[in-house]
């Protein structure tokens, strides 16, 4: 009984990813449209998009190999499993001890690295230019990630998350300010990693300076909907990771009643909301960065997530 | 099983050597010599395995060799049957590679002799129980690779490379020599089992450290003694550069293990500080390099510097707790450097394979004239994108499981009482996680460029499949890499004894887990399940891959390349490997490398075409080898003199020495 319950509620926590992610980014759209005073498209639109290319016919480049084909899917799987891996409104879910914050690097880093390959995989300019300057940004952001991993880990004694999130729920996590440069960094990270601007802008399609968009620019159809929700589930994932690490109120604990279950899965959607429109108010206020800036802006997370680390090692209390 | 046995299958492929020598013209002869040479080298590697999992039968063997004295002595215990395996494994598999690839070789009489030689040679450095034989094996095994090395001296810088490998090589042994003389004492015991005893005083360990480090470090491509390694490894056949990387650098690094955290005894934890800052520059001024190379197995050998350095960092750390007496955390660190030791001969020998198998059908090694070959070559292609995952540590594949273990060992530091480890040790964590990010970004541009894409020549477009052995040695591989990322309780386990010894303590037991899970220290802490996210991934993948054919749509048409609206025929308009690098090149390598680009636009009305050249600066060569060599160079012409003495000078030259050093003696205290 008790096992069939807590495979329900990995499942919820799967199934919630998939269903509030596409919600998210259309919030998140309809925010900044409203905020450029712009009607907007409903917030459901993502959904009928995906829909959409998920019924038309793919066209295939004629040189694509199969590799081309099974990337979708694989950049998929591995987003999705990373996203429910995730502590959204309760901790101690059935697996989250089947993979830690770094096994779910890795694995945001695999989706990476196949999808990098399909850029380069038809041979065409923009396909290059995208894979080239991902992998430039990925080989900054992801050992900046590493060192928000360490320090976080040396404060919470472990690099689980679901063990995290407790603790920094607990009472004796306290204000650092090896925390608050994490916090910095870990927004600049994330802001990197989902080609959001000042870094990369995901409205775009032909523009010199985009990354991400110029990456899969020959997919089409079923393949561009598993890719494009791969995209919103990344956000997902980056959001409930700032939500679970620095505003972790609510997260139910492992061994919870339903009535704080609910509560949870309603804090989680309000932190979700509250991020998503913080998120959007920030895209429209910035303007985006020329490309070889971008090195310099997530330099500046590097050596912020290295300095709390060094904090972390020479003093407890910091 | 006693050592014997293991001197008995090294003694066969010493015979193998001469009578291959002897019968080369025969037909097919290669096909017999590597059927044997697989033959006993999976024999000695199920000797290993046997060593390995029966760790109590360690034994010993003294022949009436070598020093009239001494004697040679051979033993087996669990490092050195750890060590046979990998070796052992590295030689099967490149003996069924070479099966296939064997056939296309050019020189075969240059490169059949000196294979068997060249595999015992690494196996007797292995089992060699005393200074001598180690040495005499150490030098035997250079020998032989060098041998291989310039087996194809009429390509150009083949030679040279032979040459600058077997300076290093030869200054590698030299280092290792005084080593093992301040080992061995004023009194001489050059046996192992009596070095154990011999309590060297602070200032001469770390001398012996510092010596090992440079004799070993020089074989395994440690900065900045790696010059010759991109140069030597690329040079051989390729089954011979797979071993050479994948298996070679691993018997330098046991030669370190043994040296350093066998012989040398009780460490202190301010030895740890230069192997812990070696480590972290290595690996990622060799991620860096192969960043910008063209060369495929060039690539492949830079990407093995890297490599050596995570493996030292690992050791570095286990060194430093065991010298703060934390055993946890040192059979941590100690297992990850030794599981990344046994990961990284599987994945590197499998690109390497992969390597050779590009090269044998397309006949170049510059990923600038490939492209496409995933087409042509769809098995080959598949095999090396294993490889390529396994070696930027992606999961679910072995290497990030030793990085994942290596990580988790940098976690346990902040409890170190010194401060120097309590710097250094986060800047090096700092240097493994950008560099495991790079090798990704690496591994991309290899793969990316060589195998997807359109043919850029004529000899990427009709590049044929290659042969079913080859193949064969390839999926083996893979399929460990594969394994040893699902399972890798099963190998940890293994390692257990090896920690016990060496460090003094081991690490939980992994296999009885539920699930198959790996935790390093407790549940609480960390735990991975490299088996479960494989689950994971492939059903949601297929899950979605089922749903969405068989409920939306799973229509497909080909028709032309997109690319925004302006396709271009020309395969040279695709991206390739130095523009793909360009970015990189612009973060890191204006400041490492002096990278410096020129573009010529010619002016309007011209047809010239624009050209971009870029120059790039070895920052070893110009600050170290250039000003050794000019100052060798200078000292010889100095000395030149002497060459043209009378007798008469000669003689009282040498009756000066002969004076000196009896003063020297005399006043010596």
């Amino acid at each position: 009984m008790a096992l069939i319950h807590d495979f329900a509620l990995q499942g919820v926590q799967m199934l919630l990813a998939l269903v509030l992610s596409p919600l998210l980014t259309g919030f998140v759209r309809k925010v900044k449209a409203r905020l450029l005073r712009r009607q907007g498209a409903s917030v459901l639109q993502p959904y009928r998009d995906l829909l959409r290319l998920l019924r038309k016919d793919v066209v295939l480049a004629q040189n694509a190999s199969w590799l081309f084909r099974v990337i979708p899917y694989i950049v998929f799987a591995a987003t999705w499993v990373a996203a429910s891996l995730v502590p959204t409104f309760r901790s101690g879910l059935m697996f989250s001890w089947s993979a830690d914050l770094i096994a779910i690097i890795a694995l945001l880093g695999s989706a990476r690295f196949f999808l990098a390959l399909a850029g380069l995989d038809i041979g065409t300019g923009f396909g290059g230019i995208g894979s080239s300057r991902e992998m430039m940004i990925a080989s900054l952001a992801e050992p900046a990630m590493m060192m928000i991993m360490f320090t976080l880990a040396l404060i919470a004694g472990s690099t689980q998350l679901s063990t995290m999130a407790s603790f920094m729920n607990s009472s004796a996590v306290g204000l650092r300010v090896s925390l608050g440069l994490c916090l910095i960094a870990l927004i600049i990270i994330a802001i990197a990693e989902n080609a959001r601007i000042p870094v990369d802008n995901p409205a775009t399609h032909l523009e010199l300076t985009m990354v991400h968009e110029a990456m899969v620019l020959e997919y089409s159809g079923r393949h561009l909907a598993l890719i494009e929700f791969s995209a919103a589930l990344k956000l997902l994932l980056y959001i409930s990771l700032i939500a679970c690490l620095f505003i972790p109120w609510g997260i139910a604990p492992a061994d919870a009643s339903p009535q704080p279950l609910l509560v949870g899965i309603a804090t989680y959607v309000a932190k979700l909301t509250v991020l998503g429109a913080l998120l959007a108010i920030f895209e429209t206020v910035i303007a985006k960065m020329r490309v070889f800036r971008v090195p310099e802006f997530l330099g500046a997370a590097l050596m912020l997530a290295l300095l709390a680390t060094l904090l972390r090692f020479v003093s407890r209390t910091f | 099983m006693t050592v014997i046995y293991a001197l008995y299958g090294i003694a066969a492929l010493l015979l193998l050597a001469p009578v291959v020598a002897l019968l080369g013209g025969l037909p097919r002869i290669s096909d017999i010599l590597y059927g044997s040479v697989l033959v006993v080298a999976a024999a000695l590697c199920a000797f290993g395995l046997n060593g390995l999992l029966l760790p109590a039968q360690s034994s010993t063997v003294v022949l009436p060799l070598g020093l009239p004295w001494l004697g040679a002595h051979f033993h087996v215990d669990a490092l050195s049957s750890f060590f046979i395996v990998v070796v052992n494994l590295g030689g099967v598999t490149a003996s069924l590679f070479a099966l296939g690839y064997g056939r296309h070789e050019s020189e075969p009489r240059r490169v059949l002799p000196f294979y068997p030689a060249y595999l015992a040679g690494m196996n007797l450095v292995l089992l060699a129980n005393d200074a001598f034989s180690f040495l005499v094996s150490w030098e035997f095994m250079s020998l032989t690779s060098w041998a291989l090395v310039i087996a194809h001296h009429r390509e150009p810088g083949t030679l040279r490379a032979g040459y600058v490998y077997l300076l290093m090589a030869g200054f590698g042994t030299l280092a290792l020599l005084l080593a093992f003389g301040l080992l061995a004492g004023p009194a001489g015991h050059y046996d192992f089992d009596s070095m154990h005893n011999a309590h060297l005083t602070v200032g001469l360990a770390a001398l012996v450290l510092v010596l090992a480090l440079i004799g070993t470090g020089s074989k395994a491509g440690l900065v900045p003694l790696h010059v010759w390694l991109p140069l030597a490894h690329p040079a051989a056949p390729s089954h011979v550069s797979g071993l050479m990387s994948g298996v070679m650098t691993k018997v330098a690094i046991y030669g370190f293990i043994r040296i350093v955290f066998d012989l040398l005894g009780t460490p202190d934890w301010w030895w740890s500080l230069p192997i812990l800052g070696l480590g972290g520059i290595t690996a990622t001024l060799g991620v860096l390099y192969a960043l910008m190379q063209n060369d495929l197995k060039r690539v492949l050998a830079y990407s093995t510097i890297e490599n050596i350095g995570i493996i030292f960092a690992a050791l570095g750390l286990a060194l430093a707790f065991k010298a703060e007496d934390m055993p946890t955390a040192a059979a941590l660190a100690f297992t990850a450097g030794l599981f990344h030791v046994f990961n990284h001969s599987l994945f590197k020998s499998l690109l390497f394979f992969g390597a050779g198998a590009v090269l044998t059908t397309t006949n170049t090694r510059d990923i600038e004239q490939l492209g496409g070959l995933i087409h042509r070559m769809p098995q080959t292609a598949l095999a090396f994108l294993i490889g390529c995952a396994a070696i930027s540590a992606l999961p679910p594949f072995n290497g990030f499981v030793s990085e994942w273990l290596v990580f988790q060992a940098i976690l346990q530091s902040p409890q170190v009482a010194s401060w120097g480890l309590k710097l250094i040790v986060p800047a090096v964590g700092a240097l493994l996680a950008l560099s495991a990010a790079l090798a990704a970004t690496c591994f991309v541009r290899a793969f990316g460029i060589s195998f997807l894409g359109r043919a850029r020549t004529a000899a990427a477009s009709n590049a044929e499949e290659v042969d079913v052995s080859s193949l064969a040695a390839m999926y083996v591989l893979a399929a460990l890499c594969l394994m040893a990322g699902t399972i890798p309780g099963l190998f940890i386990d293994t390692l257990a004894p090896i920690s016990h010894a060496l460090v003094g303590s081991m690490m939980p037991h992994q296999t009885g887990l539920e699930w198959l899970t790996i935790v390093p220290i407790a549940e609480s802490r960390s735990s991975y399940n490299g088996l479960l996210v494989f689950v994971f991934v492939t059903l949601s993948g297929s899950i979605g891959a089922f749903a969405i054919h068989r409920l939306a749509s799973d229509r497909l048409r080909r028709g032309p390349a997109w690319d925004c609206g302006y396709p271009d025929a020309s395969p040279a308009t695709q991206y390739t490997a130095s523009g793909f690098a360009q970015p990189i090149r612009r973060v890191f390598g204006a400041s490492i490398f002096q990278a410096r680009e020129t573009s010529v636009m010619p002016g309007p009305g011209s047809i010239a075409p624009a050209t971009l050249a870029v120059s790039l600066r070895d920052p070893i060569w110009d600050s170290i080898f250039t000003p050794v060599a000019s100052f060798v160079s200078f000292i010889a012409d100095r000395l030149n003199i002497l060459q043209f003495l009378t007798i008469r000078r000669y003689l009282s030259l040498v009756m000066a020495a002969l004076v000196l050093l009896l003063l020297m003696l005399a006043i010596w205290p």
